[in-house]
């Protein structure tokens, strides 16, 4: 681990009497670009609006630092030029101010700050703009505790990974749960709520969320009947990391998500698959037993797989998450756990056991049924 | 209704007007300024040392990831107290007590304006905070967040979590409200012969401001804590947007008192700092007119930049960029407040004593601070930073680099006059150092965990993202932090075993507070003193020969002052204690617990208060 | 506010000039303006944001409330009369004054609390829509204020009944005053913004 010596390092750059620690502040922020592992750097820009951010920051954060040293500097240099010496005697002179001075220090940060403030200006305008020519537009529904992705015109809906191309704007549009999302409508609008004022039957409360992949943008806020936009861009294929970052209740920590930036072939070829209804299992197989299970149980109050009908009907999602390519995900439950049988097996023995006030309860399901379940979850590819 | 009858005793019918001025019912009769500022500073230590322990478990819960010392639940309601309790029963009460102890004192009164509804304030505010700790064992504390974002706080009107936040919030607020117009007219109406306004130390500027952005800006959290309980209690829809309502109001409501807020917060340190610097520099604040009036203008911007807390709301790129500019341009009084501290110690004879530490401290803390907070007022960058670690960061440097440093001077310098007591100087530094490290130890690595993608608020974190180790810095440096405080109760203890050593003018200072014995007789001064400039005392003591070399007045000279020859004061009227304020006030907490549960209990809560009030009216208020 | 009232008269000489009391009312109010200026807001920002009725123009009867309006009004002019009559040492002229805005705010109040019943007959209430929320919470926050002046006021006639509120005690019937006519002056901007200016359900 490097950071661990950098504080020694630290330590022999400041020497001042007292700020050591003060330095540490400034320099750690320096050091930190290169810590390990991190996936969710704010830091590491790895697309055009992120990079646009990160090209205002850090100038800025460099005029912070001048002037992190230029006043700590005075003020230890003063504190150790005037400092009360042994046997001075007296007074010193009463100074009571100087005009000039005053004005100086007044308009020096005016100035600096009107510098900052221009680039900050057209910053900000720059990233509200919609992009225009080609681009993806994508729905994000902020449940508690997950993120559902819905590509308008596709019908795709998916959750928990966001797939995109490299190279492309992706046009966010932000909705909450809960205020009549019906999906595949509208892109770039949440659906109103329906006129008589009540809200349709939902899973979990509509709360605020906040939508943020550090790397590929800044964070937006999700809010229950308000539509916000977002535009991200990746510009190499690589994965993403993604969380909730306003507090929406118990499971806050574990409202994350994943960002799969593809190369237009391996995307295209994505939709194509995400497209193609649920594989139906072969007869007599565990898995169509699972298959029996869910589709005749409570699963289907909240899941949506497409391809089967029941009575005649789709099964269309109703607040959980769409499970029709479930396998073609790595992670669920907001991205909390990856998607293997022993979790998912853990998983259907008592949700709220694995994830805090998770809203699917505890169906009290017998080891068989749990298996059979896990066989036919496997076969949704 | 209309009807109500007046009690039909006449002036000191129910109860006999309280004596004692010693022992537990002096305390809780008092009307003594004296007396009710170091109610409120003992007050205000003992909810710091429980917010402090709720901030200890936050750190251990994320000192590794995925840490397992707090559930969800529990996690929750902690981090949500420790904002409230360190915001509003912490910094809030702990500034109150300096106002309250310090400003007659230094301003020349014998107390303030309304010393009965002094006492009502205190009561209120600590009923406030028993009544939402008593939380925890009703049902759940608050656990929304310190700013109780709707509609997650309105969505489960079955909970009682967030209704004893707005209850108690509610009755916190009436407390400061009060207290605010009280110590505003004190300082605007009693202000010693001689004291006019540009004669006030910084100090008494730093809180008439504090108390003008608390009357204007309460006010307007006060309706939305309103409308949140009544969507909670009464299914009103003010946040509900089911039926067409806006959460982002709740926003609007709550950062146009939030962000004055921050100033009530720290202006009080500020104005602390701002007497210390002079006594140790010794040499006068350089700038005092640009230190006050850089005040004012933050007070007054203070009101116009509430919405830089919600640049991911939403509110689209016009509003955003209003916000950003008007979030750059209160940096400019700051600036100039801190540059100001820089020339009061340029060319200065400085003493190193624990105090100086502190407010010396203060300075080289809440710069950064502020700093960090003009990479906020630049939105983009904000889109990053905002509810992340970042934030955490900036307003700790902010609110205990700046404000609880800033306290903690104040504490050390006016202890001997609070007290009679000196505190000791090498524990005092010893408590300094370990705090200081232990400070920037916890909240420096919070700058990067957040620019790594640390959000606020997460009970935990998984390893893959690489954030453990800064996190563990950040634990081992809130236990210092805690040792610190040991130190300090350490110092206190076995300073309140020696005898009084304080002499009325301990650090040769500047102010009035400072001419009369320590710790003061109950009516402040035998004689209230004439003021004849700024930095009353100091003028008294020292004066300038025609060379420009300042000189000792020879003692006995004209000017001397004789704080230590009190010669009792007899034949001053004080106000006499009184039992209503605290009866009054016990009516508030019981109409919370009625609304919350009984109705009856509500209507016994009503009465209380109006009976406490009715009695209070009709009882002189000096006997 | 009694609290207040008592403390007015000890301090002689302050530094404007000003007594204490009158002081503090003034800053309470500008407080109060803020108070009253969030509920305002509140409702003019969910004007016509309501999803269902019934609507303003479904339950407003202006004429109605016009005449509860004036008859808030009038008491302002009492309010005054009897001031003016203990500054002259008049008791009898000051309880019948004190006691006649009395009863025209009682009057108002009675109003408003008639006209509430109407309008949750006629199917509105808190809970109904934004238009009920915002409608009763606001007037309601008001009527309470009115509510709180009402009992000072008779308060007051009851402390001259029994002798306690000589002529130089006048101050504290000027500071209920005071309160009266900020009360009076927030309902004419309350009744401008919720009943006379239209809104577009």
């Amino acid at each position: 681990m490097p950071v661990g010596d950098d504080v020694g390092e630290v330590s022999g750059v400041v020497r001042g009497k007292s700020r050591m620690v003060l330095g540490l502040a400034a320099l750690a922020l320096v050091f930190a670009a290169c810590a390990p592992n991190a996936s969710q750097d704010s830091l590491k820009p790895a697309g055009p609006y992120a990079r646009e951010i990160d090209r205002l920051f850090v100038p800025v954060f460099w005029i912070a630092a001048a002037v992190f040293f230029i006043v700590e500097g005075l003020l230890v240099f003063f504190l150790v030029k005037y400092r009360h010496r042994k046997g001075r005697e007296g007074v010193p002179a009463q100074i009571h101010g100087n005009s000039r001075l005053e004005i100086a220090w007044t308009i020096l940060p005016a100035l600096i700050l009107a510098g900052v403030a221009v680039p900050t200006v057209t910053t900000i305008f720059d990233l509200a703009r919609k992009p225009a020519g080609d681009v993806l537009n994508v729905n994000v529904i902020g449940h508690q505790w997950w993120w559902e992705f819905d590509y308008p015109g596709t019908g795709i809906i998916t959750a928990n990974e966001m797939h995109i191309p490299v190279g492309r704007p992706v046009y966010v549009s932000l909705c909450a749960a809960g205020q009549g999302y019906a999906g595949q409508v509208a892109p770039n609008e949440c659906q109103p709520g329906p006129p008589d004022g009540q809200s349709p039957a939902t899973i979990g409360e509509d709360v605020i969320h906040s939508f943020w992949v550090p790397e590929l943008a800044g964070k937006q806020d999700v809010v229950p009947g308000r539509t916000n936009h977002l535009v991200l861009e990746a510009s190499q294929p690589g994965v993403y990391s993604g969380q909730c970052a306003e507090f929406c209740g118990l499971s806050h920590a574990y409202m994350r998500f994943k960002v799969i930036a593809q190369t237009p072939a391996d995307y295209d070829a994505w939709v194509t698959a995400q497209r193609q209804d649920a594989a139906t299992p072969t007869a007599g197989s565990a898995a169509a037993t699972g298959m029996d299970t869910f589709l005749n149980g409570q699963c289907i109050a909240c899941h949506a797989i497409q391809g089967p009908q029941v009575n005649g009907q789709p099964v269309g999602a109703n607040g959980g998450p769409n499970l029709t390519h479930l396998m073609s995900r790595s992670c669920f439950a907001g991205c909390t756990f990856p998607i293997t049988a022993e979790n998912l097996t853990k998983w259907l023995e008592d949700p709220p056991a694995m994830k805090p006030g998770s809203w699917m309860p505890n169906y009290h399901l017998s080891q068989d049924q749990i298996a059979a379940l896990v066989a036919y979850l496997e076969t949704l590819k | 209704m209309a009807t109500t009858g007046m009690p039909a005793e006449g002036p000191r019918g129910v109860l006999r007007r309280p004596r004692s001025t010693t022992g537990l019912w002096s305390w809780i009769t008092t009307v003594d300024h004296k007396k009710i500022g170091v109610l409120y500073g003992v007050t205000a230590f003992l909810f710091f040392l429980v917010g402090g322990t709720e901030a200890l478990f936050i750190r251990l819960q994320l000192a590794q990831p995925n840490g397992h010392v707090l559930s969800a639940s529990a996690y929750n309601e902690f981090f949500t107290m420790h904002g409230l309790t360190m915001v509003f029963f912490v910094v809030m009460p702990l500034s109150a007590a300096f106002f309250n102890y310090l400003i007659p004192l230094m301003i020349g009164a014998r107390d303030v304006a309304f010393p009965r509804l002094n006492a009502f304030s205190y009561w209120a505010f600590l009923f406030a905070g028993l009544f939402i700790y008593s939380s925890f064992a009703l049902g759940g504390a608050p656990n929304g967040g310190w700013f109780g974002y709707a509609p997650l706080s309105t969505v489960d009107p079955t909970s009682h979590n967030m209704t004893f936040y707005a209850l108690g919030l509610i009755i916190a607020g009436l407390a400061s409200a009060v207290s605010a117009i009280n110590l505003a007219v004190t300082i605007i109406n009693m202000r010693a012969p001689g004291m006019t306004l540009f004669r006030m130390p910084v100090f008494i500027w730093m809180a008439l401001v504090v108390q003008f952005l608390l009357a204007f800006s309460l006010p307007i959290i006060t309706v939305g804590l309103f409308e949140m309980l009544f969507d909670r209690r009464f299914g009103t829809h003010f946040f509900d947007p089911a039926a067409g309502g806006d959460p982002v109001l709740w926003q609007h409501l709550f950062w146009l008192f939030g962000h004055p807020e921050v100033y009530i917060l720290v202006l009080p340190a500020m104005g602390i700092v701002s007497e210390i610097l002079p006594v140790f520099a010794r040499k006068p604040l350089f700038g005092y007119q640009f230190v006050v009036f850089s005040g004012i203008a933050i007070g007054f911007i203070g009101f116009g930049v509430w919405a830089h807390h919600m640049f991911a709301a939403g509110l689209g790129p016009v509003a955003n960029t209003a916000f950003g500019i008007s979030t750059m341009i209160i940096a400019v009084p700051t600036g100039v407040k801190i540059f100001n501290w820089l020339g009061t110690l340029w060319k200065g004879d400085i003493h190193f004593t624990t105090p100086m530490l502190f407010a010396v401290g203060f300075i080289a803390m809440f710069v950064i601070g502020g700093l960090s907070g003009v990479t906020h007022a630049v939105v983009p960058a904000d889109y990053q930073q905002t509810d992340t670690y970042y934030i955490v960061a900036h307003f700790h440097y902010v609110l205990f680099g700046g404000a609880i440093f800033g306290l903690f001077g104040g504490m050390y310098y006016w202890w001997p006059k609070i007290f009679g007591r000196m505190l000791s100087e090498r524990i005092g530094k010893i408590h300094f150092w370990a705090m200081l490290i232990g400070f920037n130890l916890t909240f420096a690595p919070m700058h990067i965990l957040g620019l790594q993608g640390m959000p606020r608020r997460i009970q935990s974190y998984p390893s893959s993202l690489g954030l453990g180790f800064w996190n563990l810095v950040s634990t081992i440096g809130s236990f210092m932090i805690a040792v610190s405080m040991l130190i300090f109760l350490y110092n206190v203890v076995t300073s309140s075993r020696k005898a009084k050593d304080a002499v009325a003018d301990p650090w040769d200072a500047r102010t009035l507070e400072w001419t009369t014995s320590s710790p003061p007789p109950p009516h402040n001064f035998d004689e209230i003193p004439v003021v004849h400039s700024l930095d009353e005392l100091w003028h008294r003591k020292y004066a300038e020969t025609e060379g420009g070399r300042v000189v000792p007045v020879p003692a006995g000279g004209a000017g001397a002052y004789d704080g230590e020859h009190a010669s009792g004061g007899h034949g001053i009227h004080l106000p006499s204690p009184s039992y209503y304020p605290i009866i009054a006030a016990a009516g508030l907490p019981l109409i919370g617990y009625g609304v919350i549960f009984q109705w009856w209990m509500a209507g016994v809560g009503g009465l209380v208060l109006l009976m406490g009030l009715y009695a209070w009216a009709l009882e002189p208020s000096v006997e | 506010m009694a609290q207040a009232v008592v403390d007015s008269i000890e301090h002689e000489e302050t530094s404007t000039g000003l007594p204490n009391i009158k002081l503090g009312m003034w800053i309470f109010l500008a407080s109060e303006c803020l108070l009253f200026g969030a509920l305002i807001t509140t409702y003019v920002l969910y004007r016509g944001a309501s999803i269902k009725g019934p609507y303003p123009k479904d339950v407003f009867d202006i004429p109605y409330t016009s005449v509860s309006s004036f008859v808030l009004l009038a008491s302002s002019l009492t309010m005054v009369l009897a001031l003016a009559a203990i500054q002259r040492g008049d008791q009898g002229k000051l309880r019948v004054w004190l006691l006649a805005t009395a009863m025209l705010g009682m009057t108002f109040v009675g109003g408003q609390v008639y006209e509430f019943t109407t309008f949750y007959h006629e199917g509105l209430s808190l809970s109904t829509n934004l238009f009920g929320t915002t409608f009763f919470v606001l007037t309601g926050f008001h009527g309470v204020h009115v509510t709180v002046g009402i009992l000072m006021l008779l308060s007051l006639a009851s402390l001259s009944f029994s002798g306690r509120l000589p002529q130089e005690r006048s101050m504290t019937v000027e500071l209920v005053g005071l309160y009266w006519h900020f009360v009076d002056i927030v309902w004419i901007v309350i009744f401008t913004v919720v009943y006379l200016i239209p809104t577009g359900k």
